[in-house]
């Protein structure tokens, strides 16, 4: 019998154990909800989205673009979907709630945003990075020319290297990263010639020590200015950080994760093409287009850091943008 | 033949044995002998709970309790913990179309699940459902690109079983390593995920990337694969499918392979004794590799359905095994651990995991919690029904008045020769 | 596109390796410790992540990486109480309890970091020690001698835990429990001690292999580890449960992973074979295991209970 009470207790201590680490850790500050906005009307969205909405990246780029649209009343954000028929059990959840739109936001949601946006024709999708629309009158799909950016970086960072090789960390050569990433490539190798730009693709979405890894190798094959794309990025810039290399951001101004090092960030800004669409559905045009942000329509702005001194490399940036918006320049692969 | 497996000997131990004789010793609590009724009647504690009622009510409780820390945690958030599990509930089994999305999202557990069953039973540990999943949905889907044409009747049943042989060849694989070149199954199969993502990355970004996305956004799928692909749906205008069905017959295949079949009973008894089968004649490794590729080949099938079966009809990632497979390869180890290993009960048990994985998005939807705490709180559940397991038999000992003794041999030597030889047979 | 085999090219991928392989070595050490007492932890991954999480809040709030260290060791030693009371005290069965131990670490370090941070916002660690004298030395003081302090901990610990393992009274009793706890309990050993101790032991060292990734990284994000914890289980059985032996694994993955990374930032190696050629670490540590051949059996009482009196 007394072992089975000292069983007890153990089974009682283990509980409580876990318990205490649990609540202890927890308690603290107040609410997640997003909802907010002025109520300028009662129009609602809902955003799937495949990362943490915070992630200084992807995910962020949508919330913060949605936050900045009027005349909405409501946003709720199930971030976190990478597995992709949970996001698509998420889209059409919130489309059988009757939200006014609903915004997949990841590339990989589109087969599935395809079957479920013909079952609820009066409700208004958009999906991206993509510009495919199914020919459905009610999915828009929005992209990023975010190969202007890389351009425009690009070039700066041609300017400003003194060993002339530049090193880019990528995840997958796919979609927007491949973009980005071919974008940058030009910009660099077009404005200087004899630039050597070392490309290394991780093949992981996910693995921060490898790309930590990967910024340590451009740095010993005698990088001296970095950038990349895709939220596990973030460990490389500690690397730039430590072995004094400039460092270039993409999705969302990442400036953050190293104030000294960051020279400029592409800041995707959807609510360039997301507010005339919100504006849209109140007129009952559920959509049916194509949008790309750009530089010319606003959507892609190139947020400078002042705290790092740029010098020439500023003024060649701003040629490049000058000369992309005004057609001017290819900067696609 | 049952007389050729002492089972009261304790034989030498060797590789990964005393892993799956635990694991045996977990699934003994469904063949445990339980007192006759007048003897726990009579018991004085009989009004609070008998044994069998402890054995639902204790892991029921554990359940409760890892709910009520999550509770504690979504308060934390500033979110309403009952307004978040009422969704939870509601989402997972509230009407017709939630019982079915429930459905759905058991299946590749269970499947998985069922495929765990065939591999722990004969003491080998396949940690490669993962893996086995996207070997499983490769075959599948290229055999949907080659034979886009074919009639339904004929090109659903290829691509299951497209999705079944790819899952047994990458069983095989670490089975074969395991029987005839010592290297454990354990490293081999974690290993093998990582060669298996790589392989799906490489082929979805080129070999048999969507012709259009090659054009344009270069994404890592497939394009729409043939309708005569798509599993049927069950009729009931949910998104239910055949695979369903498939995968409860499965698992009542398996049962019946396990406990029916010759090939089933050396399953098991190489996994009670992989010396005394030997001694007693038999091909244990033929067998270990049998079971691996069994146990892969219903991954396999799991992978298959995901394709197949999807909103999407094609086979995408985001460049992980999770993007696909949702982890079901993992969890499915789960599903069948908490089945008692028993395909039959792997069924329900896929079944409530489905619910609070499926329950879940509704709740980060109603109370906008991070999804971040659903793992967790399937992390804790796991835990504490894992840890009631001892409780709930002492609980069930203490009930049974008499057979006290008995059954605490049960817990420990006991039940594993009942789990080898005395399953309900 | 460059040239591998040059001298720089090979110094900086053995410098790489190491650091890849330090928290494979880390996690891989404890989980060994564990396992050869009969304790199979599959836990490690998600003890790691909160390790990790746990220096990494840490030190953004106190930048202060020594204690960033500690509450790595801290957050392991609760979990690893956990997880003993878990197998140990209430004789929970071991691989699925380490499963959902995994799942509660990836989750609630990930919603901890959300509440808490949100943002990954760079730490400070270290930085890099140049050991006297040797550092100095070309080539080998860049390969070997010019490391975070942790990595010289991390390598360290393999003769001590060889020595634990080996040479002690402990280490005797943690074998002898793992191969038959009957016959160590009859000799008078407690059984519960001993496992309750290795499952600290292997618990702290795998915080402590988490709390090196963030800091070492410089940063926390959701499911940081991204499987390393299960890649170093797997170590464990490629080096046969002994420190020696786990050290090599991590090494060969970590150099391995290494050699590729500097392929394809030399451009050796491009577009899709670059999938291919991720598979390398995985496909060899296979291989190299089915070369070596070794056929030693595991701790017989590996994930066994073990209670008085059957």
């Amino acid at each position: 019998m007394e072992k089975r009470h000292h069983r007890k207790w153990l089974g009682l201590a283990a509980l409580l154990a876990v318990l205490a680490l649990v609540a202890g850790a927890c308690g603290s500050d107040g609410g997640d909800s997003t909802s907010g906005g002025d109520s300028g009307g009662d129009f609602r969205i809902a955003i799937v989205a495949p990362s943490a909405s915070n992630d200084l990246a992807f995910s962020q780029s949508i919330v913060d673009g949605v936050a900045a649209l009027t005349g909405v009343s409501a946003v709720d954000v199930t971030d976190g979907t990478f597995i992709v028929d949970d996001a698509a059990a998420a889209i059409r959840g919130y489309a059988e709630e009757g939200y006014d739109l609903v915004i997949a936001h990841g590339s990989q949601y589109g087969g599935s945003l395809q079957e479920i946006a013909g079952d609820f024709p009066d409700v208004a999708f958009a999906w991206g990075t993509s510009s495919d629309t199914f020919g459905l009158p009610n999915v828009s799909a929005y992209t990023a020319a975010s190969d202007q950016g890389g351009y425009v970086m690009g070039s700066m960072a041609a300017s400003m290297t003194n060993t002339g090789i530049i090193g880019v960390i990528g995840p997958i050569a796919v979609g927007d990263a491949k973009l980005y990433v071919d974008g940058f490539v030009n910009g660099a190798t077009e404005s200087v010639t004899g630039i050597t730009v070392n490309v290394n693709y991780i093949e992981s979405f996910s693995d921060v020590a490898l790309a930590a890894e990967a910024a340590q190798g451009h740095v010993a094959n005698g990088a001296d200015i970095l950038t990349g794309t895709a939220q596990m990025v973030v460990g490389a810039t500690g690397v730039a950080a430590e072995h004094g290399a400039k460092w270039f951001g993409t999705q969302s101004n990442q400036t953050a994760l190293g104030t000294d090092i960051v020279v400029a960030s592409q800041v995707y800004k959807w609510e360039a093409v997301l507010q005339g669409l919100v504006d849209g559905i109140k007129e009952g045009d559920l959509g049916g287009e194509s949008h790309t942000i750009t530089l010319e329509n606003g959507g892609l702005v190139i947020e400078f850091n002042d705290a790092v001194d740029a010098g020439h490399a500023r003024s060649i940036g701003e040629k490049a943008i000058k000369d992309i918006s005004a057609g001017l320049l290819q900067t696609g692969a | 033949m049952l007389g050729t497996v002492p089972p009261e000997e304790p034989p030498r131990r060797t590789v990964s044995e005393g892993t799956v004789q635990q694991i045996v010793d977990v699934s003994g609590r469904f063949g445990e002998t339980r007192p006759p009724m007048r003897e726990w009647l009579r018991d004085r504690l009989a009004w609070v709970a008998g044994p069998q009622l402890a054995g639902l009510l204790v892991p029921l409780a554990a359940v409760m309790a890892a709910f009520l820390i999550g509770a504690v945690m979504i308060l934390a958030l500033g979110a309403n913990p009952l307004e978040g599990y009422w969704a939870l509930l509601k989402g997972a089994f509230g009407d017709v179309d939630a019982l079915a999305d429930t459905a759905l999202k058991s299946m590749p557990l269970l499947l998985v699940g069922v495929g765990i069953c065939i591999a722990f039973r004969a003491s080998v540990i396949n940690i490669g459902g993962e893996g086995q999943m996207i070997a499983g949905a490769i075959v599948s889907t290229l055999v949907a690109l080659g034979l886009p044409d074919l009639p339904r009747i004929l090109l659903v049943p290829l691509v299951l079983i497209g999705g079944l042989i790819g899952g047994a060849l990458w069983g095989a694989l670490p089975g074969a390593l395991k029987a005839y070149s010592g290297v454990n199954e354990i490293l081999s199969t974690i290993m093998l995920n990582i060669v298996a993502v790589q392989f799906m990355n490489f082929l979805l970004r080129d070999p048999i990337m969507d012709p259009y996305e090659k054009e344009h956004g270069r994404l890592p799928q497939t394009e729409r694969l043939s309708e005569n692909s798509d599993l049927p749906l069950l009729p009931g205008g949910t998104r239910l499918h055949v695979g369903i069905l498939v995968a409860v017959a499965m698992a009542g295949l398996t049962y019946v392979l396990l406990w029916r079949t010759a090939l089933g009973y050396r399953l098991r008894a190489v996994g009670h004794s992989a010396p005394a089968a030997r001694y007693a004649g038999m091909p244990v490794k033929r067998t270990i590799v049998a079971a691996l590729t069994l146990s892969g080949a219903m991954c396999g099938l799991a992978g298959a359905m995901l394709v197949f079966g999807s909103e999407s009809h094609r086979f995408v990632t985001d460049g992980s095994s999770v993007g696909f497979t949702g982890s079901a390869g993992f969890n499915g180890i789960v599903t069948a651990l908490f089945g008692g290993l028993h395909p039959l009960w792997t069924i329900p048990s896929s079944f409530f995991f489905g619910g609070l994985q499926f329950g879940a998005n509704a709740m980060q939807r109603a109370v906008q919690v991070p999804a971040a705490l659903i793992v967790g709180l399937n992390g804790l559940v796991v835990v504490f029904v894992v840890s009631s397991e001892r409780l709930r038999r002492v609980v069930g000992e203490s009930l049974a008045q008499g057979r006290t003794i008995r059954d605490e041999r049960a817990g420990e030597g006991g039940s594993s020769a009942a789990a080898a030889d005395g399953e309900p047979a | 596109m460059g040239d591998f085999f040059t001298t720089a090219s090979l110094v900086f991928v053995v410098g790489s390796g190491i650091r890849l392989a330090t928290p494979f070595l880390l996690a891989g050490l404890g989980e060994a410790i564990g396992q050869r007492s009969g304790v199979l932890n599959l836990g490690v991954d998600g003890v790691m992540l909160l390790g990790a999480f746990g220096a990494y809040w840490t030190i953004y709030e106190t930048q202060s990486p020594v204690l960033g260290v500690a509450v790595g060791l801290g957050v392991g030693l609760v979990m690893g109480a956990v997880y003993a009371l878990i197998t140990v005290g209430l004789r929970a069965e071991q691989g699925i309890s380490g499963i959902g131990i995994f799942l509660f670490g990836l989750g609630i370090s990930d919603l901890l970091f959300q509440k808490q941070v949100g943002t990954p916002f760079p730490i400070r660690g270290f930085g890099d020690l140049h050991v006297p004298l040797v550092a100095d030395i070309p080539k080998v003081g860049e390969m070997f001698f010019q490391h975070s302090v942790l990595v010289y901990v991390a390598f360290a610990l393999v003769p001590a835990v060889a020595f634990l393992m080996n040479r002690t009274t402990f280490g005797l009793n943690v074998r002898a429990v793992g191969e038959n706890p009957a016959a160590a309990d009859s000799l008078g050993v407690s059984v519960a001690r001993v496992r309750t101790t290795t499952i600290l032991l292997a618990n702290t060292l795998a915080g402590l292999a988490g709390a090196v990734l963030s800091i070492e990284l410089g940063i926390f994000q959701q499911n940081l580890t991204n499987g390393q914890g299960f890649i170093a289980i797997a170590l464990v059985y490629f080096g046969a449960w002994r420190p020696v032996g786990v050290m090599g694994g991590a090494l060969l993955f970590g150099l391995v992973s290494a050699t590729v990374l500097q392929w394809k930032t030399l451009g050796l190696v491009s577009g899709a074979a670059s999938s291919l050629t991720a598979m390398a670490p995985a496909v060899l540590t296979i291989l190299a295991l089915v070369v070596i051949s070794r056929t030693v059996g595991q701790p017989a009482a590996l994930t066994r209970p073990f209670e008085r009196g059957h």
